[in-house]
């Protein structure tokens, strides 16, 4: 395969005194399709936000194409999580593309040229948000928001692409569309996908990262019952929205007295986890390297 | 009053110190009242009093040692936010105490009491000085130029911080600019409404604003509007009908900002009713 996008080498990033993440290492090849799953609190953003050197490394490193994040930024896209963001700001739909489009130093008295805004068009015709160009923010649904966010990332015209859950609060549509567009951009992007959406993880993306504190599982995305078990402490019955089928097979008989979701803790299981041992240890490279 | 005004010089002062006061809390207030500064505002202007108190101290003009002060709070609070990780409404809580303390401090510490310290508690736009409005233009000139000059970035980094700090805008630079240009403002205001009633002016144009138009450049332009406006009809209340200055502009803005709220909040509601009544009919 070709060379690598992203190198993460022995990451640990705290929070105070709570550690977020922990001895990660993580290797993204370009041209890759990464979904990284994981329970709530289990450094998905996180990550995430150590690659674009939003939050401070405390050991180890984060190479792009071989810089340090801040050097690289120019090379990432990122769609954050729309939860966090102000919806109620006085700002139309195609100034927000727009902003990505500033210049990177700041420059007095600088005007957008028409060729930033012909390509904040073009962007949003891609995204197919083009006739609402005009709205102010606050009338968006939540698909067209990320679908906004999603055009604004793209304005930078980056290398890689950094998505942290494009598809939580979304309809149905909008989910299918950014996933269709995340495959086509898939062709000439490298992208990190963080979800919930399990069933995007094993219909869309290439590579599968699994996070709880540190990396569970780095590689194929098939998800099995072992690593959710891992990553949840608990069995879960993985059902997709809509779809008529499962993402996991059934559970065996001894699990089944616990109903279709079980919060109950099997931390003997975990303990015994190959997977952790698997993953713990840092010289793991992928297989498909060569 | 419009001959009083061609014939006072105080009256000419007091007209342009509304202008360029208007002018500054139009912008500025928009932009606190979006990002929700507005206590951070409230503490960097009572912290002021420090500076104006020291200023009489040692014997230099007070409005300068106001200026001092509230650009040393702005960035205080700033630094304190960032490094600390502390709840800023405590930070700025114990500021706007701490400013106010020092300035009584330093006040008492002088022989005598100086006699127009009351105009910058509460303000008093005919008293303004040509010196005054020297200050006050040249920091609105400032306030102006780096919001312009800036303001695409400034709507990037207001709107969302972090997606600015990714094209590699400086997140910190840009927060202490801001905090500066507040302080600025706030002395700015100092010689119309005073310290305690900064907070009025700063807020009620730009909250008006917020009701009529949703474009941050009209939210601005509208804000500046309505500052004059209040500072004018104040001006004139006060001059005719010899009341204090700033408590009059100040008035004349809350009652502005309770009657354009009601009409918002009952507008909205009949409509709503009237769009019901309208479904029920068919």
């Amino acid at each position: 395969m070709s060379k690598l996008a992203i190198e993460i080498h022995n990451l640990a990033v705290y929070y105070g005194q709570t550690p977020a993440l922990t001895n990660v290492c993580l290797e993204v090849a370009e041209g890759d399709y990464l979904g990284i799953i994981g329970p709530n609190g289990g450094g998905k953003s996180t990550l995430l936000k150590a690659i674009l050197g939003l939050v401070p490394v405390a050991e180890g490193s984060v190479r792009i194409y071989g810089q340090s994040p801040s050097h690289s930024r120019a090379l990432i896209g990122y769609v954050p999580q729309f939860a966090a963001m102000d919806k109620n700001f006085p700002i139309t739909l195609f100034e927000v593309v727009l902003t990505g489009r500033l210049r990177k130093r700041l420059t007095p008295f600088f005007r957008y040229s028409s060729q930033d805004k012909d390509i904040t068009y073009e962007l949003l015709a891609r995204v197919g948000l083009a006739d609402l160009a005009n709205r102010q923010i606050a009338e968006l649904s939540g698909g067209e928001f990320q679908k906004m966010l999603l055009a604004r990332a793209l304005a930078l015209n980056p290398k890689i692409l950094l998505l942290d859950e494009p598809t939580a609060n979304v309809d149905a549509v909008s989910r299918d569309q950014i996933f269709s567009l995340l495959a086509e951009l898939n062709k000439d992007m490298t992208i990190i996908l963080v979800t919930h959406d399990l069933l995007a993880i094993s219909s869309e993306v290439h590579r599968l990262a699994c996070l709880n504190g540190k990396l569970v599982y780095h590689g194929e995305p098939e998800i099995n019952e072992d690593i959710v078990n891992s990553l949840y402490g608990c069995p879960v019955d993985l059902i997709a929205h809509g779809v008529p089928h499962r993402v996991l097979r059934e559970h065996k008989e001894h699990d089944q007295h616990f109903g279709p979701i079980s919060y109950q803790g099997n931390i003997e299981h975990i303990k015994h986890n190959e997977l952790q041992s698997y993953s713990s240890e840092c010289g793991y490279r992928e297989e498909k390297a060569e | 009053m419009i001959g009083a005004i061609l014939e006072y010089q105080f009256l000419q002062n007091a007209v342009c110190a509304g202008i360029l006061a208007s002018i500054v809390c139009g912008i500025i207030g928009v932009i606190i009242v979006e990002k929700k500064l507005v206590m951070m505002s409230g503490g960097i202007a009572h912290t002021a009093y420090g500076g104006v108190g020291l200023g009489y101290l040692a014997g230099f003009e007070p409005i300068a040692g106001a200026f001092l002060f509230s650009v040393a709070a702005a960035v205080g609070i700033g630094l304190i936010n960032r490094k600390g990780g502390g709840h800023s409404d405590v930070v700025i809580a114990l500021f706007w105490s701490l400013g106010m303390a020092l300035g009584i401090l330093f006040i008492a510490l002088m022989s005598g009491y100086p006699p127009d310290l009351s105009s910058y508690l509460f303000g008093s736009i005919l008293a303004v000085t040509k010196a005054d409005l020297y200050l006050m233009l040249c920091l609105t000139l400032i306030v102006i130029l780096v919001i312009t000059s800036l303001y695409n970035y400034w709507k990037a980094y207001l709107f969302d911080e972090e997606f600015a700090a990714i094209i590699g805008l400086k997140k910190t630079f840009m927060q202490y600019l801001l905090l500066v240009l507040v302080a600025m403002t706030v002395v700015v205001l100092i010689r119309v409404v005073g310290i305690i009633l900064v907070l009025a002016l700063l807020t009620a144009p730009a909250a008006i604003t917020s009701l009529i138009t949703p474009s941050l450049k009209n939210r601005m332009l509208y804000a500046i509007l309505f500052g004059i406006i209040f500072c004018m009809v104040g001006l004139w209340f006060s001059y005719t009908l010899n009341i204090a200055s700033g408590a009059a502009i100040v008035i004349l803005a809350v009652i502005c900002y309770l009657f354009s709220y009601i009409v918002n909040t009952f507008g909205k509601r009949f409509k709503r009713k009237s769009k019901l009544q309208q479904a029920g009919n068919f």
